[in-house]
């Protein structure tokens, strides 16, 4: 591809962001339409930039791609690590695609300049912490976020907007603070005796020096700040409030971005730094989050407020990424890395399209909606697309998540697999009958005559719809880019700890893993040819794993 | 030694009285700060005619003329070592030196607030400019003895010169009623702070601390009550000048009471002082204690972090607000004292230089937004800021936000540093206290930045009979200069940290 093997593509994602806020900070207040241009070329420019490293992006290799390592503190030994590898990929192109359309869809209707600068602060915060491999760096990104967000729910948000976002804001920060005491814990107990201080991830993974009692309290405390990103069922009650009262793109962000830092961070730090310790305490997390599934789900559908209804979808569907992490088998974490995507692009599909119901009808309440569908056609359409999408209907992406989640997680823990299959039908429920209620009938009152989607607004759910569809169709490409770093973060579980896949997961991963080494092989064998074939012969292969298409086929 | 110096003039009556030679060039700093003061004090009651920004700019240059001083010392130490001088008195090393450059920096950015404030007030003299650098010099005394007497002379120059600048403002009520509680209240410490002296003096036989930390090195007490007790009389006296919990119950009324930027000064430079002190007594003179004070020391940090941050929520005035906060950061710098490490000395070093700034700049607001009269600090004032004056409330959510640790700030580097030496050593239940206090802090800062942002000012229009739209605020011109500075630092070291942490680290590494 066009970029060099040396061109630092990963700090220019993090800092194009950055440089764009600050040229928007400096512009005149008076020029919104140069404001707007500038943060949507830089949003796009790093749209454009992750894709190019999607495309780039070697599948089949494991480790870590696209490192770029520069010394920053060293009196802490803390380094700017940036690197990519499957898990981290398309949660980077997610928010790559993400947030142009948050940018350019939703209308601002004040004080722009600020909005603009603190969503681009918010891109280079959300992208910084997928790819940082520095555990104080991750921490650095992952709490910066918190700022833009505090300030776009706050500013630009509903009227109980300050309340919701104090509310955001502490409780993320609560958890960070446990987060923080337990990775100095982690790097001290560490680097005890031996080893220099280090914040690196790769060199504290494979050091595996805490144990035991130590590390499962270290890995508590890691739980605490991801568990509240999440989030998991006791700590969840922020994000019906932040959600609902954040502006449009903010729930957007949030939902499709900001959500994925818990879960992401589970599986980057909690599965790869304390293996043993995630192994011994599953049962309690699978529990949590089959809890989220069916609380989040029931809750959801008795609420009236449509916005909020999408809200508590998400904790039931972040329940079944977290499920598909913890049940330690390569279909599981594949399934749930997936399904971090998925549900970024269903749910903030879906949040723009309660936007565009809001900016027409001045209200969220499902009862003062009906008959929606009369008006707008094709907004009900591609409410149908992207809420199918979301129940996970089979052909559209969010089925081929939940079905690897399932799978993979009934092969070791079967009840919850069983209960959390329950989520999936109340998710049926309570969207469609919302769907039924707001859409269906004949309209009424304020409801007559809406004007249907605006070009703008077709221009922004296009791309959301594309991917749904194509990641439903066709997610080979992008399983045979997370599965190979998949396989390696079993494979570290698995060497560092007594567990072990049973049988039918682990022969299935091991087929996986054998079609690489045979494709490596290939491709050395044939440079000239590029990657395509053996793309192809790998996918081949890995279909074999029991994925998406394969198992549809056994059904 | 000075008592042996004493003892010789006491006993050889004929011979010519034996002065210790006088290192000048060690104390250079704090000398050019009280030739300064005696020079403006010379310069007013000679000259007539002078342009009023004179006293500000002649301060300016003696700040910087300390600075620089300071620096030269700093160089000079790094090269041939820490030295003492003055009979002992004094030690000029890198702990000192770092105090120096330190408090030089606060003298600088005080004179930069106190000309806009002084002007706006009408206040003409060089009065406020005198008291300030002779009380900084006193906080560089403190920083550099090596005697406890010294401590006790810099801290009482540096205490009364404060005492006069906090009721400095004698139009207003609030100010006269400050300065008398904080010199009632300060009387009292420093009367507590010297009976400790003596009683050090009584079961160590000396008030030199290098004598003491030898004397305690080679002698084990078997009963040393006397000695713990003198030990917690000089906590108790440096903890009422740090504001320390329970020590604190001036800190409030004073900073409330006093004027802006003296309030700004005090809450650098005189907590500052008392913790260069604190620490070097502590650290360095009774580490063989170490044992008998670092519980008291673990318990001092919590209930400072949790009174300091839990009361802040409830204010409703910002300077209380920010004094609660004082009192908080003061927790932070205690857990690097407690993990009793050079790690943790240089992690309390870089809060006390973060914490500097951060305060200082919020002080340069607030002085700004109390408008003429120095009289609307009521977190009302603040809301709808972001919209009459962006940048200022820009700036002050920088020093807010970076007061709650957020990322990329020297804020969040500060705690960072305190609680990982803290962890390094063990102390995970204090860590994890001090973060969740920086929880609760959080919230009381975001209180003042969501009045600023998303709060309209409309509590005009809601209230009947209260004054029109809110006149505009002048931002002079020095004061905006701090507060840019103060912006800076914060965020370029809060990028690129290593050389302050390197000052700090050097600074503890050469004691």
């Amino acid at each position: 591809m066009g970029v060099g093997s040396d061109f630092p593509i990963l700090s220019t994602i993090v800092a194009v962001p950055v440089l764009a806020a600050v040229v928007v900070a400096l512009l005149p207040r008076s020029r919104p339409d140069l404001i707007r241009n500038v943060g949507l070329a830089a949003s796009l420019a790093v749209g454009v930039l992750t894709v190019v490293l999607a495309i780039d992006f070697e599948a089949g290799v494991p480790g870590y791609q696209f490192v770029s390592e520069h010394r920053w503190i060293e009196d802490f030994g803390i380094s700017w690590i940036l690197g990519v590898d499957g898990i981290s990929l398309f949660l980077v192109v997610l928010s790559g695609v993400l947030f142009p359309i948050a940018l350019y869809g939703p209308k601002v209707h004040k004080d722009l300049k600020s909005y603009v600068a603190w969503m681009l602060v918010l891109e280079a915060g959300c992208i910084g912490s997928f790819l940082s491999l520095d555990l104080f760096l991750f921490f650095l990104f992952f709490e910066i976020t918190l700022v833009p967000m505090y300030f776009i729910i706050g500013g630009w948000g509903y009227e109980n907007r300050v309340y919701a976002s104090v509310k955001f804001f502490l409780y993320t920060l609560f958890g960070s603070a446990f987060m923080l005491v337990g990775m100095l814990a982690l790097v001290y107990l560490s680097a005890k005796g031996r080893a220099p201080v280090t914040f690196d991830i790769r060199e504290l993974a494979d050091r595996g020096a805490v144990a035991g009692n130590t590390a499962r309290w270290i890995f508590l405390a890691f739980v605490a700040a991801f568990a509240v990103k999440v989030p998991l069922f006791p700590v969840h009650t922020w994000l019906p409030d932040a959600h609902t009262e954040a502006p449009t793109a903010g729930s957007v962000i949030l939902a499709g971005v900001l959500l994925k830092l818990g879960t992401y961070g589970i599986v980057r730090f909690g599965l790869t730094l304390f293996p043993q310790a995630a192994v011994d305490l599953a049962p309690l997390l699978l529990t949590l989050a089959v809890i989220g599934i069916i609380y989040g789900a029931l809750v959801a559908t008795v609420q009236k407020d449509l916005k909020r209804l999408v809200a508590y979808s998400s904790v039931a569907h972040l329940g079944f990424i977290v499920l598909g992490t913890f049940a330690f088998t390569n279909q599981g974490l594949s399934g749930s890395v997936l399904q971090m995507v998925n549900h970024g692009l269903s749910t903030g599909a879906l949040f723009l399209l309660v936007g565009m119901i809001y900016e027409r009808r001045h209200t969220r309440q499902i009862a003062e909606l009906n008959g929606l569908q009369k008006s707008m056609p094709l907004l009900a359409a591609v409410f149908t697309v992207v809420m199918l999408s979301s129940i996970g209907l089979p052909g559209l992406n969010g089925f081929v998540g939940e079905f690897l989640i399932l799978i993979g997680t009934f092969v070791t823990h079967r009840w919850w697999a069983v209960v959390a299959t329950v989520g999936v039908i109340l998710a049926a429920l309570y969207l469609l009958w919302a769907y039924q209620r707001v859409f269906h009938g004949t309209p009424t009152g304020d409801n007559v005559g809406l004007p249907d989607m605006t070009r703008r607004e077709k221009t922004v759910m296009a791309p959301l719809v594309v991917l749904i569809v194509f990641l439903g169709v066709y997610p080979k490409p992008v399983l045979d880019r997370i599965d190979p770093s998949v396989d390696r973060l079993i494979d570290h579980v698995e060497s560092r700890t007594d567990y072990r896949q049973p049988p039918v997961a682990a022969d299935l991963g091991r087929n996986v893993r054998a079609a690489e080494r045979g494709i490596a092989a290939q491709r050395a064998a044939r440079e000239a040819e590029g990657h395509q074939d053996a793309g192809e012969d790998h996918g081949g292969a890995g279909e074999g794993g029991g994925e998406g298409e394969h198992g549809r086929v056994d059904e | 030694m000075i008592p042996a110096v004493l003892a010789q003039v006491g006993g050889t009556r004929a011979a010519p009285l034996q002065l210790p030679e006088v290192e000048y060039s060690a104390m250079a700093p704090a000398l050019i700060l009280i030739g300064g003061a005696l020079i403006l004090l010379v310069w007013v009651s000679v000259v007539r005619r002078r342009p009023p920004w004179l006293w500000a700019a002649f301060s300016l240059v003696t700040g910087a003329a300390a600075m620089g001083a300071s620096l030269w010392l700093w160089f000079d130490v790094r090269d041939d070592g820490p030295r003492r001088a003055v009979a002992d008195a004094l030690v000029v090393d890198g702990f000192s030196v770092f105090f120096f450059v330190l408090v030089s920096a606060t003298v600088i950015l005080a004179a930069l607030l106190g000309e806009g404030y002084l002007r706006r007030e009408g206040f003409g003299g060089p009065e406020f400019y005198v008291l300030m650098l002779l009380s900084a010099s006193g906080a560089m005394f403190m920083a550099a003895a090596n005697d406890l007497i010294v401590v006790f002379l810099g801290l009482e120059i540096l205490s009364i010169a404060l005492y006069v600048l906090a009721g400095f403002h004698g139009r207003r009520l609030e100010s006269r009623e400050a300065a008398m509680k904080y010199f009632v209240l300060g009387a009292f410490s420093s009367a507590l702070f010297l009976y400790g002296v003596a009683l050090v003096y009584g079961a160590t036989g000396s008030t030199n601390l290098v004598s003491i930390a030898q004397y305690l090195a080679g002698n084990v007490a078997l009963e040393n009550g006397v000695l713990l007790a003198g030990m917690a009389l000089l906590l108790v006296g440096l903890g009422f000048k740090v504001a320390v919990v329970p020590f604190h119950t001036w800190t409030p009324d004073v900073y409330q009471g006093a004027p802006s930027p003296v309030t700004g000064f005090m809450a650098s430079a005189s907590k500052v002082a008392g913790f260069a002190a604190l620490l070097r007594v502590f650290f360095s003179t009774f580490s063989t204690l170490r044992l008998d004070w670092q519980p008291v020391v673990w318990g001092l940090a919590v209930v400072t972090l949790l009174v300091g941050s839990v009361l802040a929520v409830v204010q409703t005035d910002i300077k209380r607000m920010l004094a609660y906060s004082s009192i908080n950061h003061a927790g932070y710098v205690l857990i690097g004292l407690q993990a009793g490490t050079a790690n943790g000395i240089s992690g309390a070093l870089f809060y006390l230089l973060a914490y500097t700034f951060m305060v200082l700049g919020s002080f340069a607001v607030i002085t700004v937004v109390g408008r003429r009269g120095d009289a609307h600090h009521s977190l009302d004032t603040y809301r709808g800021l972001a919209a009459r004056r962006p940048t200022l409330a820009f700036a002050f959510t920088v020093f807010l936000l970076a007061q709650a640790g957020v990322p990329f700030t020297t804020g969040f580097l500060a705690k960072f540093y305190v609680v990982s030496a803290a962890v390094e050593e063990g102390s995970y239940a204090l860590a994890l206290i001090g973060m969740l206090a920086a929880v609760v802090a959080a919230f009381f800062y975001l209180r003042v930045t969501v009045l600023m942002y998303m709060t309209p000012a409309s509590a005009e229009e809601v209230t009947e009979g209260a004054p029109p739209a809110q006149p505009r605020l002048r931002l002079p011109a020095t004061t905006g200069v701090a507060v840019a500075v103060a912006v800076a630092f914060t965020l370029a070291f809060g990028l690129l940290p290593s050389p302050m942490i390197r000052f700090a680290r050097q600074a503890t590494l050469l004691m």
